[in-house]
Parts: structure tokens; C-alpha cells; sequence
């Protein structure tokens, strides 16, 4: 298959690569770069486990190709926290229970990211239509959506 | 009243859970293995055919491809979950026996190559005569599935307890009613998936997205035929099990075997396609019941017949059956119960054990009909239960003890946080309210195998620097917080922080457990580690008397700090001596009293290694009746939970608009985790209830094998819920605890089922509650009062 150049601009860092047409973002993120966070839970788009950013907005990146994300900016879980000094966003996750087996943490708080900066004050509602495409089989979401909503206040607070 | 604990009861943040938001925990597929293999595995698309012949030298030659096997390359070893039905082989022998059956296994240098190999295989079959249908598999001159199984039953229960036909006669009300189910999958985010390592030294270590670290390492030595201290199993984090990972693979066993044959790591995983197909989640169940009561409510009996739909193999479903009977032993009194159960073998991928394993539609059934009985009683259905429900030390018809039982506390609870007693009969049509109980085992009370085994071992090793503990056990963390529960029974055991408690778990190298299913880990392995931590600070003290010339019986630790019993501890030289050893440090011990980590050190210098052992085996429980070990458990959690849903009369749809739900967990050891579990349980129930169907097509292939045909329930799906733990002090488990993460699903789906009723006015008898089902239910309700 025919290979294309690309560079990716991937929490922060520019990488050029050559990959096939049919690679996905996914691909290169897990396995090109090691950058495992975004899991692979179905290959189709329907558990949202792989979420990564794309220029600010959530991907299932099993559904990019490499390719279309040429130029882009992707933010991927290990992008977010500065060593062991986790973001607002993750504390809240950690506090309130929100994670259990962890499997769709990292798309799950990528989808929640999103959503916050654009809207830094959401109602719950809100909160639950921005995390519709990451599934989860073990909280049952309460928690997931209370740790969004006290991200949203710490945050606020911290900008006071 | 509460004891001083300082560690166990509060809302400490799981151990694992900064690593799973950074992205850092590594799974099954996040593991590195440079310069290895990937396997993959030929599946049989056909439910059910002779094998005649098998060409797999195309295979053999394509470039890249380092071993291709097939069942003549194996030994004839036949495996599975239950020694008294073991009928798997690795790979299929003569047979295929449902579409997906595993018949050959290739490792190659990457997975498009291991692929292309397998698609290169020639597979002679010989159709056979199929069966998608319990009933038609049990009908006379069906077809049999494997040869030692007459009728296709793969296992038949029949218990009695007590006269049922004599109390049943003695009744004044009688309900009679069925429910059936669908084929279910365990739906959790993670595809399985096994990474193997044979080593030159003759021992393979096995990486596994298991539940059961301890069983795979058994089934693996045994197909394998090395000795199970030559093989090493290892979980890493588990993105979620819920029952279907509680038995080795396919994939564990062919990543195995094809790293023996190259010497090569081999890695294999399952697609989402492939997880619906290796199935092994709940069975389909057919229940009949009828229910017998006096006209004060009182039950008298209950009669009981259950087929299940097993699919090709045995798997956990000698247990499923039995469980699915026993498991109405309680939580009422119920004098008589009889039952008669059939689990089937068909052409459908194995059912297994899931989350309230056998005891979920059963449970469904029985509530529903209780508030069926009450109608027919003019009762209230809270009332109705709790003049039924028993009291903690009794024990039921099947000799199960409820040793603790806050079912009465549940039941009032949630009656009351719902505002039941305004709600009930006073919604409008098309919006209803529903209650159910139920109950579990915190932990069976035998091995799968028949054994004398310890069900849990700990080791804890004190840090040669006090400065913390490592705990390391077997058991399997796979999202339900158990290495937090370790941890916090470990730290408040030994008197000594929570954040110094490091858990190494899920290692066949670390120690023997039994592993993550039946709910049995904050018991068992809880006692384990409570034990083991006992130990270890028996002979800290024990050392610290010594070498301060003291009595050991007046000392302890508590906060991280030795306490007498008044009598003064002259500990200035050793402390000396310790500041003396940390010459440089900053954080050297000061304060009036003799720190863990000085206390520690003190021990190591004087006898080596600080190491506190423990282990857990529950007592001999239980009847004498054939079956009576399955059911049996040291405790029984329970819970209670009421429904609202809105039914769009026109349309069928449920919504479920909340659910209140309330779990005697015996003592919480982490209140933020309890709730969680009963969150996930309620949800799981929920989508039970409402969406999960495996739909299989006419040649039995399975029509929806992803999470977008294959509906759990998403963040859209779930109402808000409430939550109340009660904590009875359970005087069997660990600090008075006892399970939580399965019992709490128990009520959900017949709770949902009872709102149904209240809202559309007639019971649904089957499930999921599809609008066209729901719709099919007002329907006739609507015709039978109209004629």
C-alpha cells in the first residue's frame, strides 16, 4: 500500500512518519509513538475508549485515518497531566470515584476536556450529552458526572 | 455504634486510580513485547459439523508464519471450568460445535500476516443438523452435541426441601408465572487478550486480561502438561470482567502453546466481534414458578423449574444451574422450595457465570411474582416483603445462614427515600413504581475444584526501611477497587497509613486466591490480608519488647505510632541509632513516641525479613443434599431497590426515570466504592432490563457482535440514583464486611419489571423490555379487559 508523509503535532511534540493509507490514528498513536492510553475497544466507533482531541474536538481515533489528522493538533490522556501533577479535571475523576476498571477513563476525561473548555460552567445535562459516545460498563456515569461537574468548579474557583 | 477505625469507613481514593487518568496503567494490549509474535485463531463458521479433513500447508509456506496448529498437534486434553464436565479441547478434534469454535491457531511476525495465514487454512466440514433452541435440543431424536450427553443435558438438578405439594394445597393464594430471557454478553470495554512467554529456562509466563489468575494457571499447566509452578500467570489492570473472564481462553491457551512451539512471546486478542463470540456470559434462562401464600401474606412454598440455554460447552454452568435454584433459599422465609433445573447444551457460543451468577432471572421471576401475590392479597408489595423477609441468624429451606441480614433496613430505606407509600397507586397510567429485593454470597463457599485448598493467601512484607508495607496477593483487581479494599485493611490491621501500603496483586507468583468472582474478594481475601498484617505486627512488637526489654503484650500501633499500656518506652538509643543509620535524611523520627518506621527498622535489624503471613478458607457450610456447596458462602449481602419508569403507551418505550437503591454491604470499607459497585450494578440491570440481546441468525451466527447493535446502556440510558448503604456488622468477613459488587444487581431488573406492571397494568414475561415487547404486553392487557 502507498505510503504518505505526515506530521503530527501530538501533545505538543511534532512527529514525521511515513504511514500506509489504511493506518489509523489509533495505530500510530499506540504503536508508533507508545502512546497506549487511547484503548482499543471496538474498532468501529461505538464504545468511544480511543477519544483523543483533534484540534480541540473529541475523534474515536479508530475511526481517523493518519492520514486526515496531517497537521492537526491531537491531545492524547498522556498529554494532560505534568508528571505527577495531575490536572483539575483528573483529581476530580480520582476524588469522586469515577473510575473503576479504567478502560474508558482516558476517553472519557478527553470527551469531559472538550466540553469544558468550551463551556466551562455546564448543567448536567450538558455533561451527559458531551460524554454520549464514551461508553462505560462499571459506574453507571453517576460519578463520571459528578467529577465533571466539580471539575468544572474547581476550575472555576482557581479562576477566581 | 461505630468502632474508632482509622482507616476502614472513609472515601479513600482507589490505589490505581491517578494511574488509569493518566493514561499510565497498562493493559493485556498495552504491554510491550518486542520481538515477538502475534497468534491468531481459525473459527468454525459453521454451529455444527464434522470435521473431515484440514489442509493448512498454504498456511504453513505464506511468509512470516512461525507455527500453525491444530488439534493433531496437541494433546488429547479435554478442559473447562467444572471437573465433572470438562468437554473443550483447545482446538477442535472431530467436531465444531458452534460458529466460532476454535479450530487452528497460527503465530506469525505481525497480526495482518498471522491473519492472512489463517484465512489460507482449508477446513473439510461436514454440516451437521443444528440446534439454536433449548427445547428442540432436549426434544427426543434431536441431534446430540457431544456424545456423553443424552437429551443435550449437560447437567439436571432436582431439590426439594420440605413437602412443596402438601404446603402448596395448604395455601389460600397460588401465583403461577414464567419468565424467558436472552443470550447476554459481559459487555465490558476491554477485548480479551493473552500475552505468553516461554522462557529457556522451561518456564512460561502467561500475561492474561483474567479474573482468575489462579484457575488459568491451573488449566493452562494441565493443557500445557507443564507443572503449575513452571507456569506463571499475571494480570495486568482489566478493563472490566463481570463473570465472563473468570476461565482461561482460547487465546491463554494458544498464545501458550504457539510460545512453547517458537520460543517466541506470542500475543493474541480477541476483536469485539470475537468477544461475542467466545461469549461465556449470562445464559438464557426459561423459568416457571409457582407461589404459594397464606392470606396474611405469609409464603408457604414455592415451586421451581428453570432450562437454561447453555450453548456448546459446559463452561461455569453446573454451577449456573444449581445457583439458579438455590439462590431463592432467601431473603424471605420460605418453609418449602422445590426445583428442577435443566441446562442444555445448543450450538451457540458457552454461557458462563455474569454478575449474580445463575441467580439474576430467578430473582426476576420470584419478585415479580411476589407483587403479583400481593395484588391478589390486596397488600402492599414493601408490606408483603417485609412480612416475609428474615432476620439475621436465620437460616433457610437449603441451609444457607444469613448470619448478618439488613434486608429489613433495605427495604425500609428505600421505601422511604422513594416516597413509595405516596407514589404507589397514585401514578397515572403510563408511569410506574416497582420494588424488589434480593441477596447474594460474599464469596462462594468451595474452589470450583473439588479441594481443601485455602480460598485466599496473603504475604506482606515490611519494608527493610519501615517505611511502608507491600502486600502482595493473587487476587485480581479488574475494576472493582480490591486492591484498595487490600490495602485499607491491610493499613487500619497494622495501625499504620493508608497511603504507606503498597498492593502487588494479580500474580500466580504473589499468592494463591481463588481470584475475582462470586463477590469474594473483600471477604476472603480481605480476611487474608487482615491476617497477614496481624502477623507482621505481632512480630514487629514482638522484636521492638525484645530489644526494649518490655512486655509485647502491652504494645500496639495505631496512626503510624507505637502506644503502651501506660508503661514508658525508653527508646532513646535506638532512636539514636536510627538517626545515626539516616545520616543526610531530613525527615529523621522525632515526638514522644516510638514511630512504625523506627519500629520497623528495629525488627529487620534484629531477625531479617519482616514478613506477616495470612489465609483464608471458609468453614465447612451447608447441606448434606446433592448440590448443597453451590449457594453456600461464610455471609450474605442484600439489597433493596425501587424503580420508576415512564411506558409510552403508544410506543412500548420504557424510560427508567430513577432507581433508589439500597445495599447492606455488612461494614463499609470504602463507602465512595460501595456506591460505585451498586451504581454499576443498577446500570448493568438497567440495560439487562431494557436493551441486551444477542440475536443470533438462522445458521446461528450471532447477527449483532458490537457495542453499537449489541445496546449497554450509555450516559443518556441512566437515570439519577440513590444510593444507601447499610452496614450490619457482618461477624463472618473481615471488620464486619461483606460483598456488594454482585448482590447489588439482584433487584434492579425485577424492580424494573414490577414498575412496568404498575404502569401498563399487566407483567411482561419476557425480556428485554424491547418496545415491541412492552407494547405486545398493553396489547393484551388491553384486549383481556376489554373482553
Amino acid at each position: 500500500m502507498r505510503e504518505h508523509e505526515v506530521t503530527l503535532h501530538v501533545n505538543g511534540v511534532e512527529h514525521r512518519l511515513w504511514v500506509p493509507a489504511n493506518r489509523t490514528l489509533i495505530q500510530v498513536l499506540r504503536e508508533d509513538l507508545a502512546l497506549t492510553g487511547a484503548k482499543h475497544g471496538c474498532g468501529v466507533g461505538d464504545c468511544g475508549a480511543c477519544t483523543v482531541l483533534m484540534d480541540g474536538r473529541p475523534v474515536n481515533s479508530c475511526l481517523v485515518l493518519a492520514v486526515q489528522a496531517n497537521g492537526r493538533e491531537i491531545l492524547t490522556i498522556e498529554g494532560l497531566a505534568r508528571g505527577s501533577r495531575l490536572t483539575p479535571l483528573q483529581d476530580s475523576f480520582v476524588e469522586k470515584g469515577a473510575i473503576q476498571c479504567g478502560f474508558c477513563t482516558p476517553g472519557m476525561i478527553l470527551s469531559a476536556k472538550a466540553l469544558l473548555d468550551r463551556v466551562p460552567n455546564p448543567a448536567e445535562p450538558e455533561v451527559r450529552n458531551a460524554l454520549a459516545g464514551n461508553l462505560c460498563r462499571c459506574t453507571g456515569y453517576q460519578k463520571i458526572v459528578e467529577a465533571v461537574l466539580d471539575a468544572a468548579e474547581r476550575t472555576r474557583e482557581e479562576d477566581l | 455504634m461505630k468502632e474508632d477505625f482509622q482507616v476502614i469507613g472513609s472515601r479513600a481514593p482507589r490505589k490505581d486510580a491517578p494511574d488509569k487518568a493518566t493514561g499510565s496503567a497498562r493493559f493485556i494490549d498495552d504491554l510491550d513485547m518486542s520481538g515477538g509474535l502475534y497468534g491468531a485463531l481459525l473459527q468454525s463458521p459453521l454451529p455444527h459439523a464434522r470435521i473431515l479433513g484440514m489442509d493448512t500447508s498454504r498456511a504453513e509456506r505464506l511468509r512470516g508464519v512461525r507455527a500453525v496448529l491444530t488439534a493433531r498437534d496437541l494433546p488429547p486434553v479435554k478442559y473447562g471450568v467444572s471437573p465433572a464436565r470438562y468437554d473443550e479441547h483447545v482446538l477442535a478434534t472431530e467436531k465444531v460445535r458452534y460458529v466460532g469454535d476454535e479450530v487452528a491457531a497460527v503465530a506469525a511476525v505481525d497480526l495482518e500476516t498471522a491473519m492472512e495465514a489463517v484465512s489460507l487454512i482449508r477446513v473439510d466440514y461436514d454440516p451437521l443438523p443444528y440446534l439454536l433452541d433449548p427445547f428442540e435440543a432436549m426434544a427426543e431424536g434431536a441431534p446430540r452435541i457431544h456424545e456423553q450427553a443424552p437429551g443435550n443435558i449437560c447437567v439436571e438438578v432436582h431439590q426439594e426441601f420440605g413437602d412443596v405439594e402438601a404446603a402448596l394445597e395448604s395455601c389460600d393464594v397460588i401465583r403461577t408465572g414464567c419468565l424467558k430471557s436472552k443470550n447476554q454478553d459481559g459487555g465490558f470495554l476491554e477485548p480479551h487478550g493473552s500475552l505468553a512467554v516461554c522462557d529457556l529456562q522451561g518456564h512460561l509466563t502467561l500475561y492474561s486480561s483474567t479474573q482468575v489468575p489462579h484457575y488459568v494457571q491451573r488449566t493452562v499447566a494441565m493443557v500445557t502438561g507443564l507443572p503449575m509452578s513452571r507456569v506463571h500467570v499475571i494480570k495486568p489492570y482489566v478493563g472490566g470482567g463481570f463473570g465472563p473472564k473468570a476461565e482461561a481462553t482460547p487465546l491463554d491457551l494458544c498464545a501458550s502453546l504457539l510460545s512453547m512451539r517458537t520460543g517466541r512471546p506470542v500475543k493474541m486478542n480477541y476483536t469485539r466481534e470475537q468477544v461475542f463470540l467466545h461469549g461465556r456470559a449470562r445464559h438464557r434462562f426459561f423459568h416457571e414458578m409457582s407461589i404459594g401464600a397464606l392470606t396474611d401474606g405469609t409464603l408457604k412454598a414455592l415451586r421451581h423449574r428453570c432450562v437454561l440455554d447453555g450453548g456448546a460447552y459446559a463452561s461455569f454452568g453446573i454451577a449456573t444451574a444449581y445457583y439458579a435454584g438455590s439462590l431463592l433459599g432467601g431473603p424471605y422465609r420460605l418453609p418449602t422450595m422445590k426445583y428442577d433445573g435443566y441446562r442444555v447444551y445448543t450450538n451457540k457460543p458457552a454461557c458462563g457465570a455474569q454478575r449474580g451468577h445463575g441467580g439474576v432471572h430467578a430473582r426476576a421471576l420470584f419478585e415479580q411474582q411476589l407483587d403479583l401475590l400481593a395484588d391478589d392479597l390486596g397488600m402492599d408489595p414493601v408490606e408483603l416483603r417485609l412480612r416475609n423477609v428474615m432476620n439475621a441468624g436465620e437460616t433457610t429451606c437449603n441451609q444457607l445462614n444469613m448470619s448478618s441480614l439488613g434486608m429489613r433496613e433495605c427495604i425500609e430505606a428505600v421505601a422511604a427515600k422513594s416516597g413509595w407509600k405516596q407514589k404507589r397507586g397514585a401514578l397515572p397510567r403510563g408511569k410506574g413504581i416497582g420494588m424488589a429485593c434480593g441477596f447474594f454470597v460474599s464469596g462462594a463457599g468451595y474452589p470450583i475444584y473439588r479441594s481443601e485448598t485455602p480460598h485466599s493467601t496473603v504475604k506482606l512484607e515490611v519494608h527493610e526501611d519501615g517505611g511502608g508495607v507491600t502486600v502482595y496477593t493473587g487476587s485480581a483487581e479488574i475494576g472493582q477497587g480490591s486492591d484498595t479494599v487490600v490495602a485499607m485493611i491491610a493499613a487500619e490491621a497494622l495501625g499504620i497509613s493508608y497511603s504507606d501500603v503498597l498492593v502487588r496483586s494479580g500474580s500466580t507468583d504473589y499468592s494463591l486466591d481463588l481470584g475475582a468472582y462470586s463477590s469474594r474478594q473483600t471477604l476472603m481475601t480481605g480476611h487474608a490480608a487482615k491476617r497477614a498484617a496481624e502477623d507482621a505486627k505481632r512480630k514487629i512488637l514482638e522484636a521492638v519488647a525484645d530489644v526494649l526489654g518490655v512486655d509485647p503484650q502491652g504494645l500496639d500501633i495505631r496512626r503510624g505510632l507505637l502506644e503502651t499500656d501506660g508503661t514508658p518506652l525508653d527508646f532513646g538509643a535506638s532512636r539514636m541509632r536510627y538517626i545515626q543509620e539516616h545520616r543526610g535524611w531530613t525527615d529523621h523520627p522525632t515526638g514522644d513516641r516510638l514511630t512504625f518506621r523506627e519500629a520497623a527498622r528495629l525488627a529487620f535489624i534484629r531477625n531479617g525479613p519482616v514478613v506477616g503471613l495470612g489465609s483464608y478458607k471458609p468453614p465447612p457450610l451447608g447441606g448434606e443434599y446433592k448440590g448443597a456447596a453451590v449457594g453456600t458462602s461464610p455471609a450474605f449481602g442484600c439489597s433493596a431497590q425501587v424503580a420508576e419508569v415512564t411506558v409510552d403507551l403508544e410506543t412500548g418505550q420504557v424510560v427508567v426515570e430513577s432507581i433508589t437503591g439500597a445495599h447492606d454491604c455488612g461494614r463499609a470499607i470504602n463507602l465512595t466504592q460501595v456506591e460505585a459497585q451498586m451504581q454499576g450494578a443498577m446500570s448493568m440491570g438497567l440495560g439487562e432490563a431494557l436493551f441486551e440481546e444477542v440475536l443470533f441468525d438462522e445458521t446461528g451466527r450471532v447477527a449483532n457482535p458490537t457495542l453499537g447493535e449489541y445496546r449497554i446502556p450509555t450516559i443518556l440510558d441512566m437515570p439519577k440514583i440513590e444510593c444507601v448503604v447499610v452496614e450490619s456488622n457482618e461477624p463472618n468477613g473481615p471488620y464486619g464486611a461483606k460483598e456488594v459488587g454482585e448482590g447489588a444487581i439482584m433487584p434492579t431488573i425485577p424492580a424494573i419489571l414490577n414498575a412496568v406492571k404498575d404502569a401498563v397494568g399487566s407483567a411482561p414475561d419476557e425480556l428485554p423490555l424491547h418496545p415491541q415487547r412492552v407494547l405486545a404486553v398493553i396489547m393484551r392487557d388491553g384486549e383481556s379487559s376489554g373482553s
